[in-house]
């Protein structure tokens, strides 16, 4: 490096040599003054967190404004020995887990395909941002529509292709895979944008090198590219899960958390408790044990995402 | 000319001139029905601010309504400069749609926010806001006559309606029984009987319905027979309005309650055995009868279902039928039936739902807003609303009674017929208590269970009743 270029320049002597500008702060105030923006945002956040934290320990019922008080964990107790809690935790978590999956392979699939640059390419990447523009309330409002059973087009076609009787969200065997389907169609487009942005930025090198030495295409797919694209694919499955597991416009527009308990995952729980029962204290417990899930799952991916990071560094 | 018109709108006011003779003259003077509307409106304006009560009282003053996505709030806002000129009061609003609507009172309301003066309500969220001390108990401007115009007519306001939204707050009282706080004004309401498409049902050489067994036998035959129509239409989310309109009807029609309140405490009786034997049945009408995907169903489509030809029948509020007649596939084929569930029932027991006004405790501007009030459910604006917009089904009898609205009416057939045979036996028939979004959300999600063969109408039941139990025990509201 030429040291010339990183000097700094000369202190300017012009205005009567009054000798050096005395800084406006002193250096050790200046990285706590550098921080507090972020210290004052930390103090938003966490307001709104520890008041839902004591809202969580108390019997706080709006409408009985006069039997609050601390119960400390009855919440949590109530919750944890109520069937209906667990059921809450499976669908959740089943939600998440089929949601992520089909995304992450469907948005690879996807990237893969718009991966080689053209004029038809670089069109259907601007088409695939569409679905993600469309709030993911209405998009559950036009899927209700079309998958009404009396007149929507979708149960037109399953009933064309002799799947009869085919009632989507208004059935319990049913109810998930259709809001699993919702979710896919407007969150795909995300992962595929994500991993199509990791892809475009792998080096080349190494593909070239296989396709010199003539390695196979799946040796290249698993070898190569998918370690190498890995962070990418954890970084994605990371925003998703964390939005999948708190859940909430889609199902309720959709559902209402039906048939029966079906669908009543976290934040649709809440919400009821909160907003239709006025149950502040019971919505906050539930909030609680969702952070808790959701800080664990986070870390546990944090913490593989830089070991994997590293890994494909090293590999590349 | 303008005197002329001034002449003959002072008449009607007067009682010296029928409405149908008003606008035979008022066309004679080159008047169109537009323009003879807002003639009116402005001289029923003119005709308050002239009584000695002091409409200007709190002129330069700004109130702000919340407002539920409805042609009543409809039939309110288009008038609503009358108000403003008549009083001097400045009117806002925020109107959200019904799916949202009572979260975001609930929200404002709970959060003792002063934004919203008014807002529309139903009786049973009273029930709720009023004991948590989030509503004005209107009493004291209902009996204060320096607060209110010696023209507005509280007794003219249908009597189970002021009872509907009158209550104590104490669990299981009767509704307008003694200590009653008044916490809204009925402003329009609706009860449930059956529509139907008289097209549908002629050419399946159908009757309306006589009882329940009929309607499910009915109902069944039709999504059968009829190629992309299904039978009968009700309410079927997870949701509270899922219980209070058709079923909660027929439910008591068959002798069922939801509390039993005689030895003092609130008992559940969700699973007595009318409540089973009922349910029952209520269920093989939709497994048979219904639309395939009812557990999705709110009154919107229930209503669109009957307006587009995809159901021959509703059973659910009057008015949602009624608001089909206008610009859908079906209008003009939408009639109303009268409908007594229990073959061993003499009359029709509708639940009833009453879109009423009441005033925020937050409010700041507490007068101005019960003007508004006043001025909303007046005889003057209810008649208006009644015969010139679809603020239908109105709460007061001298409206009920007018020939204008009548006529009007008449238009629909048998609504009027439905009407008469119905509300005598039309009231609440929910027993008041705080929690019953809680027991009625828990009730829909149980009818879900129990359609979709989740669970028995036994088990499904004693399920309810028993969670029930408990809701009411950590609330303690059981005694």
């Amino acid at each position: 490096m030429d040291a010339t270029l990183s000097r700094p320049a000369p202190v300017s002597k012009k205005g009567g040599g009054a000798g050096k500008r005395r800084p406006l702060v002193s250096a050790r105030v200046l990285p706590y003054l550098l921080s507090l923006p972020a210290l004052l945002t930390c103090i938003g956040i966490l307001i709104p967190f520890i008041t839902a934290v004591i809202y969580s320990l108390e019997r706080y019922n709006l409408a009985f404004p006069q039997a609050r008080r601390f119960v400390w964990f009855g919440n949590f107790i109530h919750l944890f020995s109520s069937a209906g809690f667990w059921h809450t935790v499976y669908v959740s978590l089943a939600y998440t887990v089929l949601t992520v999956g089909v995304e992450l392979l469907l948005g690879l699939g996807i990237a893969l395909l718009l991966w080689r640059r053209s004029l038809l390419t670089n069109l259907l990447s601007v088409l695939l941002i569409l679905p993600l523009m469309v709030a993911p309330a209405i998009a559950a409002l036009m899927w209700k529509l079309m998958t009404n059973a009396n007149f929507g087009v979708l149960s037109y076609l399953v009933n064309a292709v002799g799947i009869h009787d085919f009632r989507w969200g208004a059935s319990p065997s049913t109810a998930l895979f259709t809001v699993v389907l919702v979710d896919v169609w407007v969150y795909t487009p995300f992962i595929a944008i994500l991993l199509l942005a990791g892809l475009r930025g792998l080096p080349r090198q190494p593909f070239e090198a296989a396709e010199l030495d003539g390695v196979p295409a799946s040796f290249v797919f698993f070898r190569i590219l998918l370690p190498m694209l890995l962070p990418y694919l954890l970084t994605a499955s990371l925003f998703r899960m964390l939005d999948s597991i708190q859940q909430f416009d889609i199902i309720y527009a959709m559902t209402q958390g039906g048939p029966g308990d079906t669908l009543l995952v976290f934040q649709v729980q809440s919400y009821l408790q909160a907003f239709t029962f006025t149950d502040i204290g019971r919505a906050s417990a539930i909030l609680m044990v969702l952070w808790v899930i959701t800080y664990a799952l986070t870390t546990v991916f944090m913490k593989n995402w830089t070991r994997l990071r590293e890994r494909a560094h090293g590999h590349a | 000319m303008s005197d002329k018109i001034s002449d003959l709108f002072g008449a009607f006011l007067a009682g010296r001139v029928g409405r149908r003779e008003l606008l035979a003259r008022a066309s004679q003077l080159g008047l169109g029905a537009a323009a003879a509307t807002t003639f009116l409106n402005r001289t029923q304006s003119q005709a308050l601010a002239a009584s000695s009560y002091d409409w200007k009282a709190q002129s330069g003053q700004s109130i702000k309504l919340l407002m539920n996505k409805h042609p009543y709030t409809d039939a309110l806002l288009k008038n609503i400069d009358a108000f403003k000129s008549l009083t001097g009061i400045n009117v806002t609003y925020d109107v959200f749609p019904e799916d949202v609507y009572f979260d975001k009172v609930t929200a404002a309301l709970s959060s003792r926010s002063s934004s919203y003066d008014l807002f529309m309500s139903g009786a049973y969220q009273t029930w709720q806001y009023g004991p948590a001390g989030w509503l004005v108990d209107l009493n004291k401007f209902i009996h204060d006559t320096s607060e209110t115009s010696g023209d507005y007519d509280w007794d003219g306001i249908l009597p189970n309606l002021r009872s509907a939204t009158a209550w104590s707050g104490k669990p299981g009282d009767a509704l307008g029984g003694p200590g009653a706080k008044q916490w809204a004004l009925p402003w329009a309401w609706e009860l449930n009987s059956i529509a139907y498409n008289k097209r549908i049902l002629d050419a399946a050489h159908m009757e309306p319905p006589k009882n329940l067994p009929d309607l499910i036998e009915m109902a069944a035959k039709i999504s059968k027979d009829v190629p992309g129509v299904y039978g009968i239409g009700a309410r079927g989310s997870r949701s509270w309005a899922t219980i209070h309109a058709g079923y909660l009807s027929a439910y008591t029609n068959y002798g069922a309650k939801d509390f039993d309140t005689s030895g003092g405490k609130l008992v559940p009786t969700m699973n007595s055995k009318q409540a089973k034997d009922f349910t029952r049945l209520w269920v093989e009408m939709l497994q048979k009868g219904g639309p395939k995907n009812w557990t999705t169903y709110t009154w919107y489509e229930v209503a669109n279902d009957l307006g587009g030809g995809t159901s021959a029948m509703v059973y659910d509020a009057d008015s949602a039928a009624f608001f089909q007649e206008k610009g859908t596939k079906e209008a003009g084929n939408i009639h109303y039936h009268a409908f007594t569930p229990n073959p061993d029932a003499h009359q029709p027991t509708p639940n009833v739902w009453i879109w009423s006004l009441a005033m925020s405790a937050f409010s700041k501007h507490q007068q101005a807003a019960w003007k508004l009030m006043q001025w909303a459910t007046s005889t003057q604006q209810l008649t208006l609303g009644a015969t010139k917009a679809d603020l239908i089904d109105p709460t007061r009898q001298v409206v009920w009674d007018n020939q204008d609205f009548k006529t009007r009416m008449n238009g629909y057939p048998g609504y009027l017929e439905q009407f008469a045979a119905s509300s005598p036996g039309a009231k609440i028939y929910f027993t008041p208590q705080p929690l019953f979004f809680n027991v009625t959300t828990s009730w829909a999600a149980a009818l879900q269970k129990i359609y979709s063969k989740q669970v028995s109408v036994d088990d499904g039941l004693d399920q309810l009743a028993h969670d029930i139990t408990a809701q009411l025990e950590n609330a303690g509201i059981t005694d």
